[in-house]
């Protein structure tokens, strides 16, 4: 699973190269540049993947709020 | 009252709303100096996220990202928002999580205490601590320059009656100059960092970067409105952009190679020390997930309205014909909210701006005293020798030699807010392979780990000052036997880190098995 979004990384990271629409001017809805429209749709996918990284893929091997903690604090700062 | 004025008073409450701030979260601090540098661990996802995100939106995407897009056009968002959507949250995935795991089970405050203990060297902490700082030093000094400039800016004419602080721009006539504006930041942050620690820093962040999406998105709208001038926000929104050449709603003029090669410099966050004691925070691992998954859009929520509002700069009549002919592209943006909307608007919108620029500086003043107290005072003064109390002070003092020394820069520095902070982020990024390889690799040794450090270090400087200090703004590398094409600096820094870092490694001898065990256990025993 984890090679899965290893890939879908690297895919994401080939679209955002974008070589298709460099120079292409038109303005989708008569006010948003194609070229920022399409790199917005790439933040937006890559918040899917992330999202579905953390069901997928989330560690479990990390400690959470019962494990313990090396105490390295002393008293009394203000 | 001078509008100028206006915004001023404005500006002046929103200070004074985050001293209270600061005020308060003091009187959660239980006195510990865990509690003062990371909150006790206490900051759940909706904090985190707020905070970490505060903490990486800085001068550079509010008043950068215009400024830049103002210049270049629309290619700036894919050079570092939509990257910075894939590559931050991988950060935090790859490296956060496992950072985090490490800090809470060996008590891990700053970087240096997990690369000192991971190399069992000591060495690599005098060379990292003077590394760090010195690269958080332009990333600050971005933040005191563009505070500066952007209350100068807003507050134009509001002393002008008085005769006083008169200049031939008519941008900032009359306005209260950098000197001062900066200054006070300055120490409105000091002063809420001083008082309430992490906690306050993850509060004032959280509220602050609310502030400047909400205001963010306001100014949008309403300088749509004026510049479109149209009967719905939509009819605006195509009037004003149809003004825009075609330079600036494409990359005609952008290097495809260039652009390519931007894609490391996101990988900055994975080696930036404050980002590292904001992980350390976390109440649990699972706290991190929102920031994982929300922080692409939320860089998208703030960049797309601010590049748009950069190439609408562009348009005529954006901005008076006398102001256009001396902008700066750090004043693009306070210049715009200052000619198109009311001046108490303006001077709400321009503690947005600010808020972005403070939800920063918090977190590097905050973590350059952790790193100060807890990497050199409390290492070489022995564990327990030096109380809590006279380390934070000793950290505090340590900050304000910081903070002065940067203030100091500002007032002979006239970069771009957006290249200097292309060359902070680059020198962050070229140290990425080695907290990566301390991470992931068992083989790293400490003289590896020093060799790329060093080499990291002496790449950037040395094109850093090829560059002119980040003068040239155009600074590139020509790609060899290709025609013409150019690549970012940072491809060079990282590449030779690398290298020197893997063959140092091999043919110096492997960390000790118990070493191993610790950071790299078997799944039955892992962190």
């Amino acid at each position: 699973m984890r090679y899965f979004f290893g890939v879908l990384i690297v895919l994401l990271l080939v679209l955002h190269q974008d070589n298709w629409y460099w120079t292409n001017a038109t303005l989708v809805g008569g006010f948003m540049p194609i070229g920022l429209l399409y790199h917005a749709g790439i933040s937006i996918a890559a918040a899917f993947v992330w999202f579905l990284a953390t069901i997928f893929i989330w560690p479990q091997e990390v400690p959470l709020d019962d494990d313990p903690v090396r105490a390295d604090s002393g008293k009394g700062v203000s | 009252m001078a509008p100028g004025m206006i915004r001023l008073v404005v500006i002046a409450v929103y200070l004074i709303l985050l001293l209270g701030l600061g005020y308060i979260a003091n009187r959660g601090f239980t006195g510990t100096k865990k509690d003062y540098l990371l909150a006790s661990h206490s900051i759940g996802p909706f904090l985190l996220l707020m905070s970490i995100f505060g903490t990486t939106m800085t001068a550079f995407a509010l008043v950068g990202s215009t400024g830049e897009a103002f210049k270049e056009g629309i290619g700036v968002y894919g050079m570092l928002a939509s990257s910075s959507g894939i590559i931050h949250s991988l950060c935090f995935f790859v490296i956060g999580v496992k950072i985090y795991g490490f800090g809470r089970r060996y008590g891990y405050t700053t970087q240096i205490q997990f690369f000192r203990d991971r190399l069992e060297s000591d060495f690599v902490g005098v060379l990292l601590f003077p590394i760090l700082v010195c690269l958080i030093v332009p990333y600050l000094l971005i933040g005191v320059m563009a505070s500066g400039t952007v209350i100068q800016t807003m507050t134009s004419g509001a002393f002008a009656n008085q005769g006083m602080f008169q200049s031939d721009n008519a941008a900032f006539a009359g306005g209260l100059p950098p000197q001062i504006g900066s200054a006070v930041v300055c120490v409105v942050v000091l002063i809420y960092v001083f008082f309430g620690g992490m906690r306050g820093t993850a509060w004032a962040n959280t509220f602050q970067t609310l502030v400047f999406m909400v205001l963010g998105l306001v100014t949008f709208v309403l300088i749509a409105n004026k510049l479109g001038g149209g009967d719905s926000l939509l009819e605006s929104l195509r009037n004003v952009t149809a003004k825009v050449d075609a330079d600036h709603t494409t990359r005609l003029t952008m290097s495809k190679t260039r652009f390519f090669t931007y894609l490391l410099i996101p990988l900055s966050v994975g080696m930036f020390p404050h980002l590292f004691q904001h992980w350390l925070t976390a109440k649990s691992v699972n706290s991190f997930k929102l920031s994982v998954v929300c922080h692409p859009v939320f860089i998208m929520i703030v960049w797309v309205p601010c590049v748009l509002l950069g190439i609408w700069a562009t348009t005529e009549g954006a901005l008076p014909t006398e102001v256009m002919a001396v902008i700066k592209p750090n004043a693009v943006l306070p210049a715009l909210v200052k000619f198109h909307t009311t001046a108490l608007v303006g001077g709400l919108l321009t503690a947005g701006i600010l808020a972005a620029v403070m939800s920063s500086l918090d977190s590097q003043f905050l973590c350059i005293g952790s790193m100060f107290t807890n990497d050199i005072v409390d290492h070489y003064a022995g564990k327990g020798r030096i109380s809590d109390r006279v380390q934070v002070w000793l950290a505090r003092g340590f900050v304000v030699a910081v903070v002065v020394a940067v203030y100091l820069v500002s007032l002979v520095s006239n970069q771009s807010v957006f290249t200097l902070g292309i060359w902070c982020f680059s020198g962050f990024a070229s140290l990425f392979p080695v907290v990566f390889a301390a991470l992931y690799w068992r083989r790293l040794t400490a003289a590896g780990a020093v060799s790329g450090i060093a080499t990291a270090a002496a790449t950037w400087y040395y094109l850093f000052r090829e560059s002119g200090f980040g003068a040239d703004r155009s600074y590139a590398l020509n790609l060899p036997f290709t025609d013409g094409a150019q690549v970012m600096p940072v491809v060079l820094m990282f590449a030779s880190t690398i290298v020197s870092m893997v063959v140092t490694s091999l043919l110096t001898r492997p960390p000790s098995q118990e070493t191993l065990n610790k950071f790299f256990p078997q799944p039955s025993n892992r962190v």
